[in-house]
């Protein structure tokens, strides 16, 4: 893989350490991780190993002790990354559109263009009705939508997802994973996708890394060359998630410290 | 809302004035009360429409209202902008901290001889010490609402680019801290009522004073057309207020 391709992250001995009552407590130990351009790459692991910390550190909201992050700077009127929450994290002051429009607002554009851009969005996120509606009468699932919208509409070059559908039911949870297969086939985007759910994982990703251990490292790498659709829990996908559960499982024991 | 409990929610509050105006009219008109000291209600519109002939009534409403208006902004608008550089920056605070203990617990009317020294009786030594009982309400509901915004919402802000004080402050923060600011104004509004009559009892022209003189003269039935006519601006001034507050939180649930 080539040097500071254009739309690829490269994070470079990465740790990081957290002040706690008995000295510092270590989160993230050494991370090697290259995002090529385009891939949907997820990071599985336990809770508590250090997945948020590490997207904190790519969104540039925490500093590594140590380490660094490698990224292009983004193309006028787009972020180089732009990051969902697990909750979606809205500005109920806000109506969907402005709320979408929120990241267009530090990239200096007319209104007009602010708005078309957050209503194309919201479009592409299957909202295009709600526009005017306050988060407040949204359901769940709505509202990651609109987190995800939100997100979409700086164009960044690599999207960063911290476990964006685990507060949802199951049902909707499933039709916001076809949906971001869809979303993403149709822009291409690169997609940082965490969770700690393996079979999401396999389901949407080019690729899983498996963070593990306290502090967290990354432990393994499997590739999904499977096609879409997917099957969930079917065949190849199963037998790729019980390939990553076994990788887990040796960590956790190895470490003798599961969370 | 269904007609019939409709017309209940009206009538209730129509059958309770109704009570307080019979009793009120049958203390004096029974004999248990001089009249001179207590007017029953039925002889206060003819005392109203004196006051109203003579100018009076219209010049003490302006008057107040002056010094009201004028204390309530200044007040108001030094409490959000020392609640939020306090509710921002820790330092601030840090600085601020004992000031505040030791100034807080001065009620506001013992700050009316320094007001009258300093101003002299005029609409400014009102002014005065209406906007500073407005300021500690203000102040505070500010502080607290700015420091009770959630975490998540400012980091949602800052994963957007909006890294500096200012921008934090007005994408976030006054946005979210707006109805606990809004509760504090309410408050104020009813406070700086008790503030105007207690600067105008000490000479400063307006409803107050008018109350004053006309206690002084035993002319208790004009007294209680200015204590209803306070009550009346008042209740127009929060009726309208919480009109206002319930439009800019149309977003709450
Ligand atoms: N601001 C913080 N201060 C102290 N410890 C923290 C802080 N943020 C996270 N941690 C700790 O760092 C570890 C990793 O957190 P996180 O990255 O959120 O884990 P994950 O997302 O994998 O569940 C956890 O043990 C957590 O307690
Ligand atoms: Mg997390």
């Amino acid at each position: 893989m080539g040097v500071a391709m254009e739309g690829m992250i490269r994070l470079k001995g990465l740790s990081l350490a957290f002040p706690g009552v008995q000295g510092l407590t270590r989160v993230l130990d050494n991370v090697d991780l290259d995002i090529a351009p385009g891939e949907f790459l997820a990071i599985v692991g336990p809770s508590g190993v250090g997945k948020s910390t590490i997207l904190r550190v790519i969104a540039g909201l925490a500093r590594p002790n140590t380490g660094t992050v490698e990224m292009a700077a983004p193309a006028p009127g787009r972020r180089a990354v732009s990051l969902v929450f697990q909750d979606a994290r809205l500005l109920p002051w806000r109506t969907v559109i402005d709320n979408v429009a929120f990241g267009l607002e530090k990239l200096s554009m007319p209104r007009a263009e602010r708005r078309r851009r957050a209503a194309e969005a919201l479009t592409l996120v299957g909202l295009g009705d709600l526009v005017d509606r306050w988060p407040h009468q949204l359901s769940g699932g709505q509202r990651q939508r609109v987190a995800l919208a939100r997100a979409l509409a700086v164009e960044p070059e690599t999207l960063l997802m911290d476990e964006p559908f685990s507060a949802l039911d199951a049902i909707t949870r499933e039709s916001l994973q076809d949906e971001l297969i869809r979303l993403r086939a149709a822009t291409g985007r690169t997609i940082l996708f965490v969770t700690h759910d393996i079979d999401e994982a396999v389901h949407l990703a080019d690729r899983v890394v498996v963070l593990a251990g306290s502090p967290g490292r990354i432990v393994a790498t499997h590739r999904i060359t499977e096609a879409h659709p997917r099957s969930r829990g079917q065949g190849r996908a199963a037998d790729q998630a019980k390939a990553i559960r076994a990788s887990l499982d040796g960590e956790v024991l190895i470490n003798g410290a599961a969370t | 809302m269904t007609l019939p409990s409709l017309g209940r929610s009206i009538a209730a509050p129509v059958f309770g004035l109704a009570v307080l105006l019979a009793i009120w009219e049958a203390i004096p008109g029974l004999g248990l009360v001089n009249p001179a000291f207590l007017p029953p209600p039925s002889t206060l519109p003819a005392a109203f429409l004196r006051e109203l002939a003579s100018g009076q009534w219209t010049l003490a409403i302006r008057n107040s209202l002056g010094h009201y208006t004028l204390g309530l902004a200044i007040g108001v608008l030094a409490g959000i902008a020392f609640g939020i550089i306090t509710g921002m920056a820790r330092f601030a605070e840090a600085v601020t901290s004992w000031v505040v203990r030791v100034l807080r617990p001065i009620p506001g009317l013992a700050w009316v001889p320094f007001a009258i020294i300093w101003f002299g009786v005029s609409p400014s030594a009102a002014v005065f010490i209406i906007a500073i009982g407005v300021f500690w309400i203000v102040y505070f509901a500010t502080h607290g609402a700015i420091r009770a915004v959630d975490r998540d919402l400012i980091e949602v802000a800052e994963a957007f680019g909006f890294r500096s004080a200012p921008e934090r402050l007005l994408k976030v923060m006054l946005p979210a801290a707006t109805p606990g600011i809004l509760v504090g104004v309410r408050t104020a509004i009813g406070q700086a009522w008790m503030a105007v009559v207690a600067a105008e009892i000490f000479g400063v022209a307006g409803l107050g004073q008018r109350m004053m003189q006309a206690s002084s003269l035993i002319a208790t039935d004009i007294v209680v057309v200015y204590m209803l006519t306070m009550a009346a601006l008042y209740g127009l001034l929060d009726t309208l207020f919480v009109r206002l507050q319930t439009w800019v939180l149309r977003w709450k649930a």
